[in-house]
């Protein structure tokens, strides 16, 4: 396994976000994470990226316990993750171009034709060739989206955290980022965490589906088998109906 | 009777944040000096900042200059009438400008300017979760953010300061041959009559832990700033009382180390 997250929990003051989330990431798949607003899916996704330490349990990444590591390991760790953050975290005083350049220019081992020459190629790969001199405030919130990915896929990473990438989408920029993801799956070979409560994506992207609730991973497998579970909180979170989760809780 | 726990309890829950908050700072604080050796990643902006936070400060700290040392003459000359000669009050304005309101007003406006701005700049930085990207690509956003910050603010404000004496002085002298029927000669007497070049050294020392203090505060609250817009309100106004509190409790304890 690549990414294990062990009986994580993690509180908030006297909010209990996980309690015992536990979740395999299989190498090379796309694994979706739903569940409902303030469930803790992207705090779960902080973890892996030791954005968070867990206050109780383990995150292991690639055979490290990311809880344990100190500031630069962390950081090298951090190499092989790229983050597309839900509102993409652009960095507002630099252009588009410095923003995707921005991890390529930490990793110091490119020379600045070569950063100028992925950038580009992380742009043309998101349709956004043409706003390299742009200022993120100069961009739609798809746009934003696609640029926060253009900037998490240029150091070529090994992971890809997606924090709800789709969310405030109109429909065909919702399917324009679904394909991006396939894409980066089926030709970088990336292994992705998507955290949705889109299901219409989440069905559409990944290999694999979890389900967060109260806390903890209430299902796990692939899209055909979270259709035909009888699972009550599942069946009620995908087909949109609360009065089954009322009746199982 | 029943008697209302509410005041004590929020009294309590302040106590209880304002400790948490000094906490959070000096890690900060401890997470900067560590930051320190890290120059390939704060070295490129110190410049940037330098000129932000220094140069852009010198037409606010020159205006305030400018009308204190106004203001200190004709006061000067208003006190000392029949008692004292009149060349002293070149005295009054060159030390209590340099000694005291140089630093100390030129200080409590940059908290506004400066510290405000720093807060402001890095909270919203925070709640939109640029500074977790910044981390998510490998940098150190204490070596990257603050440590440039707090090294410009803490070489630039001795220099604003310096100036803003000079202008200070310079109104004052202006002042005292256009409003109260004085010659340069007199003004000059009077300036140089208890200078000292240690003078202009404390002014410095005191500016430049006033520097340290404005830039330091406003990252201290940016960075852990919590909520949306008005989470970083809240950081920006504490961070111009705190840091006022700070620089005036400092100006007593440089005169009561330095000037004894």
């Amino acid at each position: 396994m690549s990414v294990d997250l062990v009986d994580v929990h993690k509180a908030f003051g006297r909010n209990e976000v996980l309690k015992g989330f536990s979740l395999a990431i299989r190498e090379g798949e796309t694994t979706s994470v739903i569940g409902g607003s303030g469930s803790g899916k992207s705090v779960a996704l902080k973890h892996i990226v030791g954005l968070l330490r867990p206050d109780r349990g383990e995150v292991w990444v690639d055979g490290e316990n990311v809880g344990r590591l100190d500031q630069e390991s962390l950081y090298r760790l951090r190499r092989k993750i790229g983050y597309v953050f839900q509102f993409a975290a652009l960095f507002d005083s630099m252009t588009i171009a410095e923003n995707v350049g921005m991890g390529l220019k930490r990793m110091e081992e490119f020379s600045d034709e070569e950063i100028r020459e992925r950038v580009d190629a992380c742009l043309a790969m998101v349709d956004m060739e043409g706003y390299r001199d742009r200022l993120p405030s100069e961009l739609s919130g798809g746009q934003r989206k696609r640029v926060g990915l253009a900037r998490a896929i240029a150091t070529r990473p090994k992971y890809i955290l997606y924090d709800e990438p789709t969310t405030g989408l109109d429909p065909i920029t919702t399917a324009v980022i679904d394909r991006l993801i396939v894409r980066m799956s089926d030709e970088l070979g990336v292994t992705g965490v998507v955290i949705t409560h889109d299901m219409t994506s989440a069905f559409r992207i990944s290999d694999r589906v979890a389900m967060l609730y109260d806390g903890r991973i209430r299902f796990e497998g692939t899209p055909d088998e979270m259709k035909a579970t009888g699972d009550p909180v599942v069946r009620g979170f995908i087909e949109g109906r609360p009065e089954l989760l009322g009746a199982a809780t | 009777m029943l008697v209302s726990l509410a005041p004590v309890q929020a009294l309590g829950r302040g106590a209880l944040q304002s400790v948490a908050a000094v906490g959070r700072a000096g890690y900060l604080g401890l997470d900067a000096g560590r930051a320190l050796h890290k120059v390939g990643m704060w070295g490129p902006h110190l410049l940037t900042q330098m000129a932000r936070i220094g140069v852009g400060s010198v037409p606010i700290a020159l205006f305030i200059a400018t009308f204190t040392g106004v203001v200190l003459a004709v006061q000067a000359s208003y006190t000392f009438t029949g008692a004292v000669p009149l060349y002293f009050v070149g005295t009054l304005v060159g030390k209590t400008m340099i000694l005291e309101l140089g630093p100390v007003l030129t200080g409590l406006a940059l908290s506004g300017r400066v510290g405000a701005n720093i807060a402001a700049e890095l909270g919203t930085m925070r709640v939109t979760e640029q500074i977790d990207a910044l981390e998510t690509l490998a940098y150190d956003p204490v070596a990257y953010l603050v440590v440039p910050r707090i090294l410009a603010g803490t070489i630039m404000f001795p220099m604003v300061v310096v100036l803003a004496n000079a202008i200070g002085v310079l109104a004052g002298w202006g002042t005292s041959l256009a409003l109260l029927d004085m010659s340069s000669p007199q003004f000059l007497k009077g300036l140089k009559l208890f200078f000292d070049p240690w003078d202009v050294q404390f002014s410095m020392i005191k500016s430049a832990t006033f520097g340290t203090t404005v830039t330091a505060v406003g990252c201290a609250f940016g960075f852990h700033t919590r909520g949306g817009a008005e989470g970083v309100g809240h950081a920006t106004t504490r961070t111009v009382v705190v840091s006022s509190m700070i620089i005036l409790v400092l100006d007593a304890f440089w005169a009561a180390v330095l000037l004894q």
